[in-house]
């Protein structure tokens, strides 16, 4: 599995050294029945990364590394159908994130003045996540809401006929709701401290 | 009980079912109305019903898309007796008003009625988009209800596979997916290749950017496409169908894996269809973002879980194809037009378009025109009355500069050549192609260049880098155009781009590298005033500029590591 380890780590996935996933880790169990789902067949390697990144976020080298196993294929044939698709990525995404569609409709529309926009507003370059892993800004090819252009996604939500403010505002209300929801989850388990 | 008899009596009972509404109003759910607030509007709409004590009354259905995506969300009233009338940007109040003037009182809502005699729907044909916000894409019952699965139940019933690859060869029908390849020749090749073990492919992979018409036909009315499978199926001998749908379109996902349930449900897919030795299976298979996917061999390598790189042909797919068995792949719009073609007969589809393209094509009109949205046209319709009379001219009183069609495969048509009938023929004679049906309309505020090195970058990250004329050509061509675009090329950068477009057109191995120099001889060919006006003299990009040198050294520097790291 070092070759695998490796390769990953030249290919930028994280940088931990890759071992045996937790038994205990709920994730697994999910991994498990996905696999289970596709007969742990080889042919359905692209169906299992999907998953993998819908359970984890990423793929991370211990995950490839024991999909490789179930599936019965060499590491470097998952990392390299991992590495060959643009949706799989192997860092974590922040806490939010705002994708611009740069299809040509949009690019037609002004998309670029859109992602220029927001990775001013918030310091994050195209494609990066902020260090505070607080945002993500990607692009995507088409979304294929070509009748909206030009389009972001924040959070997956669209915002149509975008205009910079609009997904700025848009962004600073996710991480809003987010913050005041946190706000209200560390006050409930204060609560029941103090009632305990 | 035979499946044909069960079908029969499904569609009887959803018929009747539906005629003991006296109005139903259609409410368009499709992604593009639903991110403009449709969702609102059709529980306003709900509550109101439900509050003024109409249940027995007016049926509600969330429908696909109504085509025109940028006035949505759309609703339609239809009342027995009397003609529809369609209502354009309908926010949750205007909903309510709907609902209290025009349900409960029979008084349309003037103000925000559109004509069904607007030229965006008069000048349209449906055969495709037939079904489009008129049923529920959730329910069997309402595509059957509206003739569906009777042409499958007829093809198995009462023809041969003969007979049924003979309608589709005399009907004219070209692949969609921008090759225009016959239809029914292919089919031909796959129902002589010898083997049990036989697949059909749809191709719901549409990476162009700009383009969403197989989005919408997955989504809006995905029997069509299971029904136009099996008819293939069915005329082929093939077993087994796949579905190649792009990660990009969850919804379409979701819609075909409920239709596929749904099907085997009522026996219209599984085994011994119709009482018949006819057995049929399709299973959906998800891409993850790689244009090149479009290419078939690149598409069979990715459904059987590798690396979406494209092998040469022959041998063709007809030949050998997935795990080295015959295999056909059609377009998803290709599909969705066999069921209406063998339920009306070749002659009928053959009486529209032009000699060469029959039929209709649905295009996605975007870019800067006042209607934009889906259509579909019949072949051979001009591009000025798509643009003028269906879109409504440029918006803003600006100048039509171009129509770009065909994607990064494509080109770009001026306005000397406005009056072009849209057919496979004409558009290749201009320089462009037909594509999967992306129609972006640019006024006079576009740079052409910039187009050009749009669809390059484009294509730079798309190549598989298997071929070097591909991987390495289009990242330099990216480079030139580059270097045009921010007033850093010389006359000798003009030259060698030209050189370069033809040593990557005629010596790529795939679809996507012979054609990745479109955009770029197209806009070439009719704008070339435009990237003489930014070639600078000899040197003079070296002197005075550094920091705009050093800028796009880094820029190249992090290009090439992005190259690097997909190709790896």
């Amino acid at each position: 599995m070092s070759a695998l380890r490796s390769a990953a780590a030249a290919a930028g996935a994280a940088g931990a050294a890759a071992g045996p996933l937790p038994a205990d880790d709920p994730r697994v169990a999910l991994l498990t029945t996905q696999l289970k789902k596709v007969r742990y067949r080889a042919d359905a390697l692209i169906d299992v990364l999907h998953a993998v990144q819908d359970i984890y976020g990423y793929l991370s080298p211990e995950v490839l590394t024991t999909v490789a196993d179930a599936l019965q294929l060499p590491p470097s044939r998952v990392l390299g159908v991992a590495t060959f698709y643009h949706l799989f990525t192997f860092e974590a995404r922040g806490d939010h994130t705002c994708t611009v569609c740069t299809g040509t409709a949009c690019f037609v529309k002004g998309a670029d003045a859109l992602m220029a926009g927001v990775s001013e507003a918030f310091g994050v370059a195209q494609g990066a996540t902020r260090e505070d892993g607080s945002l993500s800004l990607l692009e995507a090819r088409c979304i294929g809401s070509c009748g909206l252009a030009p389009v972001a996604l924040v959070d997956g939500t669209i915002v149509a006929k975008a205009k910079p403010d609009a997904v700025i505002a848009a962004i600073r209300n996710a991480m809003e709701a987010s913050v005041s929801a946190e706000g209200a989850v560390r006050e409930a388990a204060a609560g029941e401290g103090g009632a305990a | 009980m035979s499946g044909g008899v069960d079908l029969f009596d499904l569609a009887q009972k959803e018929r009747e079912e539906q005629a003991t509404y006296r109005r139903t109003v259609l409410c368009c759910g499709s992604t593009a109305c639903l991110s403009g607030g449709a969702q609102a509007t059709q529980d306003a709409i709900r509550d109101a019903v439900a509050e003024k004590g109409l249940e027995q009354d007016v049926r509600l259905v969330a429908t696909g898309c109504m085509g025109l995506c940028s006035r949505g969300p759309l609703v339609k009233v239809r009342t027995r007796g009397e003609d529809d009338v369609l209502y354009a940007d309908v926010d949750a109040d205007a909903g309510r008003r709907i609902a209290e003037q025009h349900l409960t009182a029979g008084q349309p809502v003037e103000d925000k009625a559109l004509s069904l005699e607007h030229p965006f729907f008069a000048r349209q044909v449906r055969v495709v988009l037939e079904n489009m916000g008129e049923i529920d894409p959730n329910r069997i019952e309402d595509y059957i209800a509206h003739g569906g699965y009777r042409a499958l139940r007829d093809a198995v019933n009462t023809m041969t596979p003969a007979g049924v690859i003979d309608v589709v060869q005399r009907s004219g029908l070209r692949g969609r997916g921008g090759g225009g390849y016959p239809a029914g020749s292919k089919w031909k090749l796959l129902n002589e290749a010898k083997s049990d073990q036989k697949t059909i492919i749809a191709n719901g992979d549409e990476g162009d950017p700009g383009a969403y018409m197989d989005r919408t036909v997955m989504e809006d009315d995905p029997h069509r496409v299971l029904e136009g499978m099996a008819i293939a199926a069915y005329a082929t001998g093939a077993v087994k169908g796949y579905i190649y749908v792009r990660a990009e379109y969850p919804v379409a996902v979701r819609r075909l894996e409920q239709a596929i349930r749904q099907a085997k449900r009522h026996k219209l897919l599984g085994k011994n269809l119709f009482d018949t030795d006819f057995s049929f299976d399709v299973e959906i298979r998800i891409g993850a973002g790689a244009f090149v996917c479009g290419e078939e061999t690149a598409l069979m390598a990715s459904i059987m879980g590798q690396r979406g790189t494209p092998v040469l042909r022959p041998p063709y797919p007809t030949e050998r194809g997935l795990w080295g068995q015959p295999s056909m792949i059609n377009n998803v719009e290709t599909l969705a037009n066999v069921p209406t073609i063998m339920r009306r007969g070749a002659d009928w589809f053959a009486s529209i378009g032009t000699d060469s393209s029959r039929g209709t094509k649905v295009f996605a009109l975007a870019g800067k025109l006042d209607n934009t949205g889906l259509i579909e046209v019949p072949m051979g319709i001009t591009l000025r009355e798509i643009i003028e009379e269906i879109g409504g001219g440029v918006a803003g009183g600006k100048a039509f500069k171009a129509a770009q069609t065909g994607g990064p495969s494509g080109g770009c048509i001026p306005l000397k050549h406005i009056d072009t009938p849209m057919d496979y023929d004409s558009l290749l004679a201009l320089g462009s192609i037909m594509g999967s049906g992306g129609l972006i309309v640019m006024d006079e505020d576009v740079a052409m260049p910039e187009v050009a090195r749009f669809f390059m970058r484009f294509c730079m990250d798309e190549s598989c880098g298997k071929c070097l004329p591909c991987r390495a050509g289009t990242y330099e061509m990216h480079e030139l155009l580059d270097a045009l675009v921010t007033g850093r090329g010389t006359a000798a950068t003009l030259a060698r781009l030209e050189t370069l477009c033809e040593v990557v057109r005629t010596n790529s191995l795939c679809g996507l590298g012979q054609t990745a120099p479109n955009p770029v001889l197209s806009t070439l060919h009719y704008f070339r005033p435009e990237y003489e006006a930014l070639l600078v003299p000899d040197g003079a990009h070296l002197a005075g500029l550094p920091g705009a040198h050093a800028a796009a050294a880094a820029d190249r520097a992090s290009a090439s590591a992005n190259t690097s790291e997909r190709s790896a």
